[in-house]
């Protein structure tokens, strides 16, 4: 087990070590960040003082080690835009965020869970039909488009819900499911297959052959094995959840890091795009490793891989 | 399916493979409502300029938001007419080629990425698997949408931008299933007797690999096409993507999110064309997956 979480471990910092300088190198993309950062409108003496003024000078690799370095005490530079710190303008808006994720992940796993292990019991009934349907529209929902339904029903049209911000935890009602709803279609997927896979099986007949209630071989004997890739995905989809969370963000407004994204790409504040993309592949590789592990730790078979 | 207490004389008299194939194909609802769906949608994107009553680009100030014709309007503007007075309908058919596009050549290029690097670490295993594999954990660890965002702003949106930064970032599911198939299948008998009577690397990859794994890359072929129409509309409804005047259905939902209050069809008719050609496409690959897959042929 020890040597599996330290290899794991290995191949996580690899990867967040690779994934640093990706998101630094997104910065020379443009061929000479400090003219883009000046604007077309600028002299080349403007354009050379900024240069100066942000080390682009250097050579490249310099500046990444520079970078990284900053980056691993915590410090990623000051913003273009709000002239402020990057690390803590993230880690303010990162609580919207997280809060938004949270809800999303615990919405997609209390509707999706349920309707996958029923439809699993009840394969081709009416509940299972629902799922499929629920699963196949939410795969082809573009999700900025089913904010905006729900901001027309729920916030205009019935006045239930506001449509915007995030004074209050009614504001997160909407994005909760519109979030949520882009992670439920594979967990439930996942959720119905491992429980008519675990049905099944030799020990369910077993369970049953001795005598064991149906509800005791449903939820004590199938429901825990099946749960155990559900748990992991549920950990990959937040990952991904987080950086989708931009688009959600900006259809409510909602001022957390994917906001943030969203302006600071438009404005070009580069320190904070690369501290972001940086910032949400760690959140990934963190709660990958994590899954990992606990797989490891539930199921001694997935040690060896 | 019929009698079977004679498995010899029923391989022998029933269907051929084909015939069972197209029979499957023909009793799926998904797969048929899918490709019908698609193949109109195709139509009308290459016949775009034969079908448009208007021109996408044209402006009218003096007919700015006609509403359409079930809300009250004329069959002169059927779908009615946007901010800027331009035709709803004319745009919705362009926009159709601008979608289409995208996804399909950004599905092509991922493609032809992912299926290099999955067949190779499938085929040589070792260290070429070592190295595809964490390539692919590190392009997963990488925010799609964040990343994408970014590219385009600094290299400035159009619509071959879009297009190259979505190919070179969906190339994650092709290597996964593509080596997974191809390390099946590279395990069979007829692979290792092409080895043994001195068949070349890239004749085995071509012969005996790709014709085996071909099934498997055209579902997710579809099932990525359908990934990049969302990932752009999503791009472009964030201002970031396909530029206007462009005809792009996710620009035409962001330019009428501002006038929803009052005129929320603006919002609902291109997200619905949107949501119906990325149904249509994801029940191509799920009918494609369910015909051709082994267990489907019981």
């Amino acid at each position: 087990m020890l040597t599996f979480i330290l290899k794991r471990l290995g191949l996580a910092l690899l990867v967040a070590f690779t994934v640093s300088f990706i998101s630094f190198s997104l910065l020379f993309l443009s061929g000479d960040p400090a003219a883009a950062l000046a604007g077309e409108t600028a002299s080349g003496e403007d354009v050379e003082a900024l240069r100066r003024l942000y080390g682009f000078d250097r050579p490249m690799l310099v500046q990444y080690g520079d970078w990284l370095f900053s980056a691993l005490r915590g410090d990623f530079g000051e913003s273009y835009y709000f002239k402020l710190p990057v690390a803590s303008l993230i880690a303010e808006r990162l609580q919207v965020t997280m809060t938004l994720g949270f809800c999303g992940i615990l919405f997609a796993l209390l509707t999706a869970v349920p309707l996958g292990v029923v439809a699993a019991i009840r394969p081709n009934s009416f509940v299972d039909r629902v799922a499929l349907f629920l699963s196949v529209a939410g795969q082809a929902m573009p999700s900025f488009w089913f904010g905006l339904i729900l901001i027309v029903v729920f916030a205009i049209q019935l006045g239930w819900l506001p449509p915007s911000g995030a004074a209050s935890w009614r504001h997160f009602i909407m994005p909760t499911i519109v979030l949520g709803y882009y992670a439920m279609p594979a967990i439930m997927r996942l959720t119905r297959a491992g429980m008519l896979d675990v049905l099944n099986s030799d020990y369910i007949r077993t369970a049953r052959a001795k005598g064991a209630g149906e509800t005791r071989v449903l939820f004590k004997h199938a429901l825990r094995n099946a749960i155990i890739p559900v748990v992991s995905l549920a950990a990959v989809q937040m990952g991904f959840m987080l950086g989708g969370s931009i688009v959600v963000e900006s259809v409510f407004a909602l001022h957390g890091a994917g906001y943030l994204a969203w302006e600071s790409i438009a404005r070009n504040d580069l320190p904070t795009v690369q501290a972001l993309i940086l910032v949400f592949s760690m959140f990934y590789i963190v709660f990958t490793f994590l899954a990992d592990v606990l797989n490891a730790w539930l199921d001694p078979r997935m040690r060896s891989a | 399916m019929t009698d079977m207490t004679d498995p010899l004389a029923q391989e022998i008299q029933g269907p051929s493979p084909r015939q069972m194939l197209k029979a499957r194909a023909l009793s799926h609802r998904g797969l048929i409502f899918g490709m019908v769906v698609v193949g109109l949608l195709v139509l009308v994107a290459i016949f775009a300029p034969l079908l448009a009553p208007h021109d996408p680009y044209a402006q009218s100030l003096m007919k700015r938001m006609v509403p359409p014709v079930f809300l009250g309007g004329t069959w002169e503007h059927p779908l009615g007419t946007d901010h800027l007075g331009r035709d709803y309908l004319s745009r919705l058919i362009y926009g159709a080629r601008v979608s289409l596009l995208i996804g399909a050549v950004a599905a092509l290029i991922s493609g032809l990425i992912g299926t290099a690097m999955g067949v190779a670490a499938g085929y040589f295993g070792g260290q070429v698997d070592a190295v595809v594999t964490f390539l692919i954990n590190v392009r997963l660890a990488m925010p799609v949408v964040l990343v994408a965002l970014a590219v385009v702003a600094i290299l400035g949106g159009s619509l071959t931008v879009v297009i190259c930064v979505l190919g070179l970032l969906l190339w994650d599911r092709f290597a996964v299933v593509m080596r997974a198939s191809t390390l099946q299948i590279s395990r069979r008998d007829y692979v290792a007797v092409a080895q043994v009577i001195g068949a070349s690397t890239p004749r085995i990859v071509l012969t005996e690999i790709m014709p085996n794994v071909f099934n498997n890359l055209i579902v997710i072929v579809t099932l990525e096409m359908a990934h990049a129409i969302l990932l752009e509309a999503a791009l472009s409804f964030l201002g970031l993507g396909v530029q206007p005047p462009t005809p792009s259905w996710g620009l035409m939902v962001s330019e009428g999110k501002n006038m929803m209050l009052f005129e929320p069809w603006l919002v609902l008719i291109p997200g619905t064309v949107l949501f119906v050609l990325v149904l249509a496409i994801n029940l191509m690959g799920d009918g494609l997956r369910d015909v051709t897959a082994p267990e489907g042929r019981s």
